[in-house]
């Protein structure tokens, strides 16, 4: 096989991997617009905050720990204990229950009804006070996050594939770390299929985000399963910013990763959960080999506007999207 | 069957009607300088068909919007099953065992007609998360058996055909068929139907009727419904409420409102679709 041939095929493989980071971050969009209509613009620093948290709970940092010096004139810093990597991130997942809740009882209680733009405005609002508030909370410093994920390429794969090509030909390389990645990107989204088909809770978060007064109609409390949303969706933030907290430590780029998902939801459709993954995974392909076969003669770094300019192609002939529901404006 | 009641009665059809299950006292809504509703009382018993009808802008839907919780009253109190009910949300009051329809329809339009009926089950299930997560088997038995009740309501109701239909699909008489089956799948105490005939064909009227009738006679459920069309009312229910502008003007059985002038005045000249 020509070197160049098997060379895309591992830019394709590394791609797919990227996409599946892509669609579990568009994957926490999708479930919160379903539900409740919202585009939560916060959804990425969700992720840097559960990041943020599980660094801290880790380590056995006192939240607040600046603030709480300042004011008392202590020198707190760390507690006595640091905790094992399972329980950590359990509480991590408990810390974004608990502002799940925060947000239905401060914010979205207070404006059900009201226009779609207020309750986006609402989340900017959101993702800039969580940001404020993450740093306050563990401090602003890049943070390692060691969750005992394998580092590096696997040589394993570059010794089972090496004998492919030719003589230039040393093997995939591929990261230990986008294996696991999608790995558990698959298992999440199998998860979350089977929680919302076959659960009784599974069943009433997809009657809301049918019909709202049909699910009251039958027994659904909306707050409830907003709180549910929100929950699941900071699960899902916590799940992103683990893998990406562990490729790229964990600082405030990494809320950033929420800019990659909007392409992926243009293209996905903002209501359709195969829509987020099969959009994110062509993303995540056509970014990597467009880079590899284009980059070069433009001059390169053609990741940072690929997706937007595909999105935006993809926009003028599918507004809704691969899998979203088609638009038919009612007159 | 209901504890006999000192003033239960057996109708002419046979059929058992209790004591009051539900009691509307001085209701008053208001919807800023509109009066929707002005201090109206009337009870419902156990095992009727109450009718509520009137002309456009009546406040009849207002008013089942009061008893499912939907609208707030502004005066008045709202009497289930001899309790004082407190302010209550609509998915507390359908937890409550009081299931509706809606007007203009409110059905889940993407999923299938089986699981649009499915979703009337939820007040029924116990199982919650973290248990069926941990019991599988028993979470699956429940699904069971819930599957069963909706699978009768699904021959009921003669809708066998379009199980698996998704009900954004169907025609409009369907698809309010297919609501009455989602608030029977709740096996509610009270059923209430907002203008259950509206838009549909003679045939597919006297199949509803029928329905209705079956339900209330088969399961003994209680019924609460709107409707515009005399002759239908006058053939279903056992006692009528008749308002005007907000205001009850006539209650009693069908012959004596159909005989009372003030209710000819009101329905003379006024168009009803
Ligand atoms: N949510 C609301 N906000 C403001 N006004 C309302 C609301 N709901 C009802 N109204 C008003 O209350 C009055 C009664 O309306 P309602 O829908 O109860 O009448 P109806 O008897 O059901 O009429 P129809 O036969 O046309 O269905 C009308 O004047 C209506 O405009
Ligand atoms: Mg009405």
């Amino acid at each position: 096989m020509p070197d160049q041939f098997l060379y895309a095929v591992e830019v394709i493989i590394n791609g797919l991997m990227a996409g599946v980071l892509y669609a579990l971050v568009a994957l926490g969009f999708v479930l919160i617009f379903k539900a409740s209509g919202i585009f939560n613009y916060a959804q990425g620093v969700m992720a840097l905050f559960a990041a943020m948290t599980l660094v801290g709970i880790q380590k056995g940092q006192i939240p607040f720990a600046k603030l709480i010096n300042t004011v008392m004139g202590t020198e707190l810093e760390h507690f006595p204990w640091t905790v094992p990597v399972i329980p950590a991130i359990i509480l991590a997942f408990g810390v974004m229950i608990l502002f799940a809740i925060i947000v239905e009882k401060y914010i979205l209680k207070h404006l059900v009804n009201q226009p779609e733009i207020i309750l986006f405005m609402a989340t900017i609002g959101l993702a800039y006070f969580m940001e404020g508030f993450g740093d306050i909370m563990w401090g602003p410093e890049i943070k390692k996050l060691d969750v005992g994920l394998p580092q590096g390429g696997s040589f394993w794969i570059e010794d089972m594939t090496i004998g492919l090509g030719g003589e230039n030909f040393y093997g995939f390389f591929i990261d230990k770390l986008d294996m696991v990645a999608t790995v558990v990107a698959i298992l999440l989204v199998a998860a979350l299929t089977i929680f919302s088909q076959y659960s009784k809770q599974g069943r009433a978060l997809r009657a809301v985000a049918d019909d709202h007064q049909a699910a009251l109609s039958v027994g659904i409390s909306l707050r409830f399963i907003w709180v549910l949303v929100w929950s699941i969706a900071g699960f899902v933030a916590l799940v992103a910013g683990i893998m990406w907290g562990a490729k790229s430590g964990v600082q405030f780029s990494l809320s950033l990763i929420a800019l990659k998902a909007l392409p992926v939801l243009m293209l996905g459709g903002f209501t359709s959960i195969p829509g987020a993954i099969v959009g994110g995974l062509i993303i995540g392909v056509g970014e990597k080999l467009f880079e590899f076969s284009i980059g070069p003669l433009v001059g390169g770094a053609t990741e940072n506007w690929f997706a937007y300019v595909l999105a935006l192609i993809f926009l003028v002939f599918r507004p809704q999207g691969l899998f979203g529901e088609k638009i038919i404006e009612r007159v | 069957m209901n504890v006999m009641s000192p003033d239960s009665y057996v109708t002419a059809d046979g059929r058992t009607i209790g004591g009051t299950l539900m009691e509307m006292k001085n209701i008053t809504l208001r919807f800023g300088g509109v009066v929707a509703i002005k201090d109206i009382s009337f009870d419902i018993r156990e095992g009727e068909i109450r009718a509520i009808i009137g002309p456009n802008g009546a406040g009849k839907s207002s008013m089942l919007n009061v008893i499912s919780g939907f609208y707030v009253p502004s005066d008045g109190d709202v009497w289930f099953d001899g309790a004082i009910r407190p302010k209550m949300r609509p998915y507390q009051v359908a937890r409550q065992g009081i299931a509706r329809t809606f007007q203009n329809i409110a059905l889940f339009e993407g999923m299938s007609v089986l699981d649009n009926i499915m979703t009337g089950r939820l007040t029924k299930m116990k199982s919650n998360m973290l248990s069926q997560a941990i019991w599988w088997g028993k979470a699956q038995k429940e699904e069971t058996e819930h599957r069963e009740k909706v699978e009768n309501i699904i021959d009921f109701l003669e809708i066998q055909t379009i199980r698996k239909t998704p009900v954004g699909n169907l025609p409009y008489g369907l698809k309010k068929r297919v609501e009455l089956a989602r608030a029977l799948a709740a096996e509610p105490r009270l059923l209430l139907l907002d203008e259950p005939m509206a838009g549909m064909n003679v045939e597919e009227k006297e199949d509803m009727s029928r329905f209705i009738l079956d339900v209330n006679d088969e399961f003994g459920t209680t019924i609460a419904l709107i409707e515009h069309d005399m002759g239908v009312v006058m053939d279903l229910s056992d006692r009528v409420v008749v308002m005007d502008y907000g205001r009850k003007i006539g209650d009693g059985t069908p012959d004596e409102v159909r005989n009372d002038q003030k209710v000819i005045d009101a329905y003379l000249g006024v168009s009803h679709d």
